[in-house]
């Protein structure tokens, strides 16, 4: 029984679940709301006045198909992040789910999947807010949800890696001031990265969030064919984040 | 075969032996209580039978199973109720246990989560969050949890530590319906009338060690004859009394504002003061004997 079992993992994802539907309801208002107030303000604030189009795009449309990126990644890695710490330290819930026949393998793998997939459909509502502002709806679109799940998937591996090390839950100010929000100012959702300096352009292609607002813009506004290689490379983090976070979690749940 | 079989087992924590050469078996059917004061390595010894510690040395079997390459195995056909409360507060009782049969692979989860709610007596409570629930139905719903797959081996980490006595019965009724079954059962506590009350072997535990075991009775007989007195007196008439039981070599101890004399039956005549009140030995005295160390 050492490979991992299908059994195991959807037991993990069907607690997930069953947390879940007793606080569905204000995720699910505070998504929706969230990306109506940022287009509101930047169209009202800069839309009217200072811009109005960035690469040949509606600055709101700009903004908001960028806002998937800011949605997966605060449905994923936070919720990683704070999640598994609170479930191991201060619920108890891993001792409980580790005493039955499941590994911490197969325990990451549920926690991913299902971190996965809620921000994979949480982060495609930006989107549909920016359609009920103008964007036009094209069957490219219907792939963002699949991008954002992929992406997801990376971030939920890196939250509960950070988990797993870290010893105390203040810890995770330096990973949310040194990389969260970088990633998340340089994604190229407020404004394109060309205006930024050489060297940040090039560390920007290093930013997965920037590899997803890409996507996202060209499966609206057309793809490019460097589109399967950004896939393929968030595909590969995907795979790195979760051996780490496998690795870091067993160090920190078994004695 | 031993439902459990550890031999020679060693875990450490830096500087810490939590268990420190540790030997224990326990035969399939029967309710063994791990008794022993606080930090005795209890809990790292269930541990390390779920595989959640991995041991430094020495060797483990469980249902068979080694341990750890099989722990797998060994937790699909075991019940784990620990010693610290890790139910999900937010979620329903029944959704509390139908996790679990899904994680323990049950293939009726409906009637697994029926019979559950019927042994802990949760029914009419089904459909509550954990959070609403009293202190011991909580602890009635975290053991039936760690039954709802019918385990041929149930490990309980202290299964009453720190709930009222009327709960305590309660659930002491549940562990001896458990063993009615046929359950192999091991049970870790420091009370010593739970371990009486329900094992039918109890292992003595002090700094990681097994230091006696067998059934409670004989363990009395060996280690601290049939009969002990506790002598309420001032201090220079319990010094006195102290000092004649010393020289005819009996086990003493002080316990508070009592003299405890072990073993009173092999005193010589007139040693043990009228007023001294006679009792049977317990488990406790025989821990005392042995390690110096109270238990409770
Ligand atoms: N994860 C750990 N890291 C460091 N030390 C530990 C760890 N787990 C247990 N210990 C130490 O090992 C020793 C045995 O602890 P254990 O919890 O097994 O005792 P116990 O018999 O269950 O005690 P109690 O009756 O208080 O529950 C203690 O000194 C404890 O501090
Ligand atoms: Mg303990």
């Amino acid at each position: 029984m050492r490979r991992i079992e299908p059994a195991a993992v959807l037991g993990v994802m069907s607690r997930e679940v069953a947390n879940f539907r007793t606080f569905w309801r204000s995720t699910t208002f505070s998504s929706l709301i969230e990306p109506m107030v940022y287009l509101l303000a930047f169209g009202l604030g800069l839309g009217t006045t200072l811009v109005t189009q960035v690469d040949g795009i509606d600055y709101v449309e700009f903004v908001g198909t960028g806002m998937v990126a800011t949605a997966v990644v605060f449905a994923s890695a936070l919720p990683a992040m704070f999640g598994t710490f609170v479930k191991h330290r201060f619920q108890r819930t891993y001792d409980a789910i580790l005493a039955a026949p499941v590994d911490v393998e197969e325990l990451v793998s549920g926690e991913m999947l299902w971190i996965g997939l809620r921000a994979g459909v949480f982060g495609t509502f930006p989107l549909l807010v920016t359609i009920g502002f103008g964007l036009e709806p094209v069957p490219g679109m219907l792939l963002v949800p699949f991008f954002a799940f992929v992406t997801a998937l990376a971030f939920a591996g890196f939250g509960i890696a950070v988990a797993g090390s870290v010893a105390k839950i203040d810890q995770f100010n330096y990973v949310t001031t040194l990389v969260i929000t970088p990633m998340f100012l340089l994604a190229g959702t407020f404004f394109p990265i060309d205006q930024l300096p050489e060297w940040a352009q090039v560390l920007s292609q290093l930013n997965p969030l920037h590899q997803l607002v890409v996507l996202v813009r060209d499966a609206c506004f057309g793809f490019e064919p460097t589109d399967l290689l950004r896939l393929a490379g968030l595909v590969a983090l995907v795979f790195a984040m979760w051996r780490l976070a496998v690795r870091q979690l067993t160090n920190r749940l078994i004695d | 075969m031993a439902a459990i079989e550890l031999e020679g087992v060693v875990k450490t924590f830096g500087p810490i032996r939590a268990v420190d050469g540790l030997d224990l078996s326990v035969p399939a059917g029967i309710c063994l209580g791990l008794l022993g004061p606080n930090g005795a390595g209890k809990s790292t010894t269930m541990r390390l039978l779920t595989g959640q510690a991995i041991a430094d040395r020495g060797r483990l079997r469980v249902l068979g199973y080694e341990l750890p390459a099989r722990s797998k195995d060994a937790r699909a056909r075991m019940g784990v109720v620990p010693q610290l409360d890790n139910l999900d507060i937010d979620v329903t009782v029944e959704e509390n246990l139908a996790v679990f049969a899904r994680l323990y692979r049950v293939p009726d989860i409906a009637a697994a989560v029926d019979r559950a709610l019927a042994l802990a007596r949760l029914g009419d409570r089904r459909g509550d969050a954990v959070d609403e629930l009293s202190g011991g139905m909580r602890r009635r719903l975290l053991i039936a949890r760690g039954l709802v797959h019918r385990p041929r081996l149930v490990l309980l980490d202290e299964p009453t530590v720190g709930l009222d006595p009327q709960i305590r019965a309660e659930i002491w009724t549940l562990i001896e319906g458990l063993r009615a079954e046929g359950a192999t059962i091991l049970m870790s506590t420091h009370y010593i009338e739970e371990a009486e009350r329900l094992a039918d072997r109890v292992a003595l535990m002090a700094r990681g060690k097994v230091i006696a075991s067998g059934r409670p009775g004989e363990l009395i007989a060996e280690h601290a004859g049939r009969r002990t007195v506790e002598y309420y007196a001032p201090p220079q008439a319990r010094a006195a009394v102290r000092r004649a039981a010393e020289a005819a070599g009996l086990g003493v101890r002080s316990a508070g504002p009592a003299l405890v004399i072990v073993g009173s039956e092999r005193a010589p005549a007139g040693l043990v003061p009228e007023e001294a009140i006679t009792r049977p030995s317990s488990l406790e005295d025989v821990f005392v004997e042995l390690t110096g160390e109270e238990l409770e």
